[in-house]
């Protein structure tokens, strides 16, 4: 048995004749942060779709803590510590973002546990200010945020960030990073990002999609050097 | 300040609904027994029953986000097992439980398929519907001497007009139609407290955040299939005591799963604010009492005036009765409350 938390096996997805993920092998160790980078359409955001059980894989295992998850329903992979910020900010948004926060503190049975993890987790993403803002009325970086900060609060071993830093300004992508990596010292994280300049900010390791498949892996700085990435990413014009 | 739905929040202004309720509950017991004539007595009884009727699908609808357009069936069955129930076993206590226990089962029954089958909200909508009619042919097509359980015959057309009077409990003595009229008031109260109390729940707010965002709250780790199924049986059982507490006012008739029957509980709970519990039994006995004068009247056709009503209340006031009283008072207090805005969006959720 491999010491990984999450291992990806042979995982593949299939709408109609479109190939979304075709065999995808991929594994996570504990308490790693990796990023997943590729262009639009590789794949990114199908995968993660797949592990939360949004998708069931046409084939392949997903194997989270040994168990194979791979078309489980997302509760339950919820409830076996897989958090997932999204890609578009999913949120309740005809509540304030303290009852966002109260609902994804589902574990916490005593109100006031609840209300003193509520105010941890609002100041260790410093949105304390938006308490009482109701989500459909807030501009989309608050959005990222209070979504992340969901994710934060639910405590999962393994967190799912989707482009966490889209629609962010300067200052609050620097925020961002730094929570980010906090957050990386308690948990295990997988970024999926297309802002490079942010990527290198928070990863060490990088893995690029493309095409439903996993085009290469390793350290940030060689993935980011290499020319077929650079090509994938760029063009090859861009890229000589 | 805490956020409107925090749970001392909710607790406090639930409290404070609960207490208001209970107090008119108890005058209207006291006074009216005294008061009103007899004919007044059993159509306020008719009306609070209808009141219970549009609490279940409030809840089920507005803080669920369920919108069964068959609710009705789950009246008519809680009725019709009421009577047969009665009937075959000569005591109405036993016969009060399986008002609300057959369409509570029925409902799981028909939930199971329509949640777990990840059935989306028109379909759900046109399937209860469709339930419903099916229901109302059938009942309406059980005229003839075979058509019986047990003892009791199921009477087609006509219903069944010797439904059994409800007795206090193992006793055989029928209750007054000022005691029928205590009854239908407590359980009105009850129900209502009973569903402030649920929402101010980790259930009833993780039912809320189903409504709001299910794919969240799915990633957050609640199944809302359970959720929604479970907000459904609860919603039936009420709308089967709502049945029971009909059959003794008035009589068990095929009418109870009609269409006019399902759609007037959806234009009370449109009336009186979708997502608020006291707005649809307020419209509920509004709108009962304009069509009952209309109807006497004799002028126009009540369906007609209830239609326009509701078109009115869609284009001019979407949000309905108790939300828009809500956000007057907030709007008239806010020069003295910097808490106005908060006040109006707890009551509008």
């Amino acid at each position: 048995m491999s010491g990984n938390l999450l291992e990806a096996q042979g995982v593949a997805m299939h709408f109609g004749g479109v190939k979304a993920l075709d065999g995808i092998d991929f594994t996570l160790k504990k308490g790693e942060l990796r990023c997943l980078i590729g262009p639009n359409g590789a794949g990114k955001t199908t995968f993660f779709r797949c592990l939360t059980g949004t998708h069931k894989p046409t084939h392949g295992r997903i194997l989270f803590r040994g168990e194979d998850i791979a078309g489980r329903e997302r509760h339950e992979i919820a409830r076996a510590g897989m958090g997932v910020k999204t890609q578009v900010p999913s949120l309740f948004d005809g509540l304030s973002v303290h009852e966002n926060l109260w609902l994804a503190l589902r574990t916490v049975r005593s109100s006031r546990d609840r209300e003193t993890k509520i105010d941890e987790v609002m100041e260790r993403v410093g949105i304390g200010a938006l308490r009482h803002g109701i989500l459909g009325r807030m501009a989309h970086g608050q959005r990222q945020l209070v979504e992340l900060a969901m994710v934060v609060a639910s405590d999962p071993e393994l967190v799912l960030l989707d482009e966490p830093a889209a629609g962010m300004t300067d200052g609050e992508v620097e925020r961002l990073a730094s929570i980010i990596r906090d957050l990386n010292r308690s948990h295990t994280v997988v970024v999926v990002e297309h802002d490079m300049q942010f990527i290198r900010m928070i990863a060490d390791f990088v893995t690029v999609f493309h095409q439903g498949r996993i085009l290469v892996e390793g350290p940030v700085g060689e993935v980011l050097a290499n020319p077929v990435v650079r090509d994938v990413y760029l063009g090859k014009k861009h890229a000589a | 300040m805490n956020s409107p739905l925090t749970l001392p929040a909710i607790c406090r202004s639930a409290r404070a609904h609960v207490a208001l309720a209970a107090i008119a509950t108890i005058a209207a017991i006291v006074i009216l027994p005294q008061a009103a004539p007899l004919y007044t007595l059993i159509n306020v009884t008719l009306y609070l029953s209808m009141g219970v009727f549009a609490l279940s699908l409030a809840l089920l609808w507005g803080y669920g986000g369920i919108l069964c357009f068959g609710q009705s069936a789950f009246f008519g069955l809680g009725a019709y097992a009421y009577a047969i129930a009665a009937i075959n076993f000569g005591d109405t206590t036993l016969a009060a439980a399986m008002a609300m226990l057959v369409p509570a089962i029925f409902a799981a029954g028909l939930g199971y398929f329509l949640f777990y089958g990840r059935l989306n909200d028109v379909y759900l909508g046109v399937i209860t519907l469709t339930v419903t009619l099916i229901l109302f042919k059938l009942i309406n097509s059980t005229g003839g001497d075979a058509w019986r359980i047990g003892t009791a015959r199921l009477g087609g057309f006509n219903g069944i007009p010797n439904t059994p009077l409800l007795t206090l409990p193992f006793s055989r003595v029928p209750l007054t139609p000022a005691q029928m009229f205590s009854l239908a008031a407590i359980a009105l109260f009850g129900v209502y407290t009973f569903s402030k109390g649920l929402l101010a729940t980790r259930f009833g707010r993780a039912v809320i955040a189903v409504r709001e965002n299910e794919m969240r709250a799915e990633l957050l780790g609640y199944n809302a299939r359970r959720l929604k199924l479970s907000i459904f049986v609860i919603s039936a059982a009420i709308a089967g005591l709502a049945g029971l507490l009909f059959a003794n006012s008035v009589f068990v008739s095929p009418t109870m799963f009609s269409l006019s029957m399902a759609a007037q509980v959806l234009i009370w709970v449109v009336v009186g604010g979708l997502g608020t519990l006291f707005g649809p039994v307020a419209a509920c006995f509004a709108l009962q009492m304009g069509t009952t004068a209309l109807g006497k009247l004799g002028i126009v056709d009540p369906n007609i005036v209830l239609g326009v009503v509701l078109i009115v209340f869609v284009v001019f006031v979407p949000g309905g009765i108790q939300p828009a009283l809500a956000n007057l008072l907030a709007r008239l207090s806010a020069s003295r409350s910097p808490a106005g805005d908060g006040v109006a969006r707890e009551v509008t959720r």
